[in-house]
């Protein structure tokens, strides 16, 4: 599917160009607009990427593929990250996760089938002190119970 | 005790209630003074960086040449990924201007006219409150061309943010600074060193968030006053962030120096059902484990715990109470870090993997006690042989894990444990901690 930026989105990359010494550095923030505008990171987002920053299609795949947070296919409208690492394992991070799991039905970096829900099983989200927590696109949810995240799915359920 | 970075003062992250505190003073007296002497002050107080190594600050500093025709930078570290760490949000969150006025003065004391505070990308919320309090800064004329009349100087600075996008390594200096450069953060090899050739080649200095909203504090009240706050090798306070089996967690800024039990028995509230802590990881993930009846007299600061056998780290202290799997704790660090490597130097690509699989076997019940040296061996190997010290933060909780609890592992591989008992890191479930006490 073809791909070009919005006129907004196209303005705000030439602000974050603006920052940096050279075109290139922007990269990061187009591709989180990108993704913002198409829903993941095809490979006529990587081209639209790459000849708004005069660099090449291969920079932009090379940094796609580097960072977690940027999706090569389609995720859910609210993309669940659970935390799994010590310290939210050692306050019930893995029963959260196996509860979300359970519910939805799908596995690591998985999508219900209304496309609603994915999952991924995250790394330290800086929220120890707040363990276990869950963040549902940009958002923290901490300080977990399996009761308070049954609540949190359900009402997500519910804005649909 | 007085807080230097988060004190008790409602709403300190609005502007006006931080210049109504005293804020930007410190900057403005800062310009009155030339460059060299906010170098020398900053190193006279002993500040040591907060973002893992404990290395001087005012050092660091004096390492950027002064005569070049390069522009100079510098990048403040917020990639706060290691597991355990959650201190750096807080300042986000809570004094964001004293960040930004350290930031300010620290460009001003090694030349650099542009900073970028990398920002790991899960942390949306902290980016758009740290933008929030860099456009106000700009608006007051504290940052920007209007610096010129706020301070009456030549001296012109801007602050950006660069949002990263899930990648621990990118914490690591060099790595961050090709993910800046909008490169795969592949960390570079050292020397040159970043003050010589940094971001496009020109000097640069990199400092932690933490480190860097210290500064105002001791340009205002003087180095001596900081120098004598907390251990003499490693003065200042720290941002304690405890996290585990503890009743209270959270952040605690308490000066160094403070004991290690102290913090948790006395701070964070203690052990729930008062069990006793069979592990304690002082300065996150990275760091060697400590044995919890050797918690006696461990005094929180780099030199002592070097003398204690591990190291201050990020001050990310991980408790964990005697019912806990420590196999399946230390598959897991294992793992990240197996995932985090970014497969550059052969020892870390192949040697994380190995301690996980490693790991996870034992996990299974399916280890021996040869697999118990192989782990020693392999953390061995890549120990010392690798690019960045990604390659020692995966060797060192392995090694010193199964060799500080070789009673542990070895029942574990001698089927004397059973295992359905032993998997289960306890659980909410099962032991039901209280929640902790989020302060807002
Ligand atoms: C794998 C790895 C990850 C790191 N992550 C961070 C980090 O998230 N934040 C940080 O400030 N320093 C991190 N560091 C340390 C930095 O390389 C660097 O030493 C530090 O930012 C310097 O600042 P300081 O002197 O103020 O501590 C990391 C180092 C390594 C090897
Ligand atoms: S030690 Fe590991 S993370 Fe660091 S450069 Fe080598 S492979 Fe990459
Ligand atoms: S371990 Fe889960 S947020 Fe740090």
């Amino acid at each position: 599917m073809e791909f070009k930026f919005t006129e907004e989105n196209l303005t705000r990359i030439e602000q974050e160009v603006k920052k940096y010494p050279e075109r290139k550095p922007a990269v990061m923030a187009a591709l989180y607009l990108a993704q913002e505008q198409n829903g993941y990171i095809s490979n006529e987002v990587i081209k639209e990427v790459a000849d708004v920053l005069g660099i090449t299609a291969e920079d932009v795949l090379g940094v796609v593929t580097f960072y977690t947070m940027y999706h090569q296919k389609p995720m859910g409208k609210f993309h669940l990250q659970v935390c799994t690492n010590v310290s939210c394992m050692l306050r019930g991070g893995y029963e959260i996760w196996d509860q979300v799991k359970d519910k939805f039905g799908i596995e690591n970096l998985g999508i219900t089938e209304d496309q609603n829900f994915s999952l991924e099983e995250v790394e330290c989200m800086g929220s120890c002190g707040t363990a276990p927590m869950i963040a549902v696109n940009e958002d923290y949810y901490e300080n977990l119970t399996n009761e308070k995240v049954e609540e949190i799915l359900e009402s997500l359920k519910s804005t649909n | 005790m007085e807080k230097i970075l988060l004190p008790d003062i409602e709403n300190l992250h609005l502007i006006d209630v931080y210049i109504s505190n005293g804020g930007y003073e410190a900057a403005k007296k800062a310009f009155t003074q030339t460059s060299d002497d906010i170098i020398d002050q900053v190193k006279k107080s002993g500040l040591r960086g907060r973002g893992g190594a404990a290395f001087s600050a005012g050092l660091k500093w004096s390492f950027m040449p002064k005569t070049t025709d390069k522009p100079k930078y510098l990048c403040v570290n917020g990639d706060e990924s290691e597991p355990g760490s959650f201190k750096d949000r807080q300042i986000f969150e809570i004094n964001p201007h004293q960040m930004i006025e350290g930031t300010i003065i620290t460009c001003y004391a090694i030349g650099a006219k542009t900073a970028y505070v990398y920002i790991r990308g899960e942390y949306h919320k902290w980016i758009r409150l740290l933008q929030k309090a860099i456009d106000d800064a700009y608006e007051k004329g504290f940052i920007g061309k209007k610096m010129k009349e706020t301070f009456n100087t030549d001296f012109q600075c801007d602050i950006y943010i660069h949002k990263g996008a899930g990648a621990y390594i990118c914490g690591e200096e060099s790595s961050l600074m090709n993910s800046l450069e909008g490169k795969r953060g592949y960390p570079r090899v050292k020397p040159p060193f970043p003050a010589q050739n940094g971001l496009w080649g020109c000097p640069t200095t990199i400092n932690n968030v933490e480190t860097i909203a210290n500064v105002p504090k001791i340009i205002e009240k003087g180095w001596e006053w900081f120098s004598k706050i907390g251990h003499p090798k490693h003065p200042g306070t720290l941002l304690f962030g405890v996290s585990g089996h503890v009743n209270k967690p959270g952040v605690y800024e308490l000066p160094t120096g403070t004991l290690l039990t102290d913090i948790i028995y006395k701070y964070a509230g203690g052990v729930p059902n008062d069990k006793k802590i069979l592990c304690v990881i002082p300065g996150g993930t990275s760091m060697p484990p400590l044995r919890g009846d050797k918690l006696e007299g461990v005094k929180m600061d780099a030199e002592s715990l070097k003398e204690a056998e591990s190291a201050i780290g990020t001050g990310g202290v991980i408790v964990m109470d005697e019912d806990t799997d420590l196999v399946k704790v230390l598959a897991r660090i294992a793992h990240f870090y197996h995932h985090e490597s970014c497969g550059q130097c052969t020892p870390c690509r192949e040697g994380t993997g190995w301690l996980e699989k490693i790991l996870k076997r034992i996990l299974a019940g399916n280890g021996s006690t040869s697999d118990l040296e192989l782990l020693i061996t392999v953390a061995n190997q890549i120990e010392g042989n690798t690019i960045c010290a990604l390659g020692e933060a995966a060797a060192w909780p392995v090694k010193y894990m199964v060799e500080r609890f070789r009673y542990y592992f070895e029942a574990r591989v001698n089927d004397e444990v059973s295992l359905p008992i032993a998997n289960k890191v306890h659980s909410m479930r099962e032991t039901s901690y209280p929640l902790a006490d989020v302060k807002k």
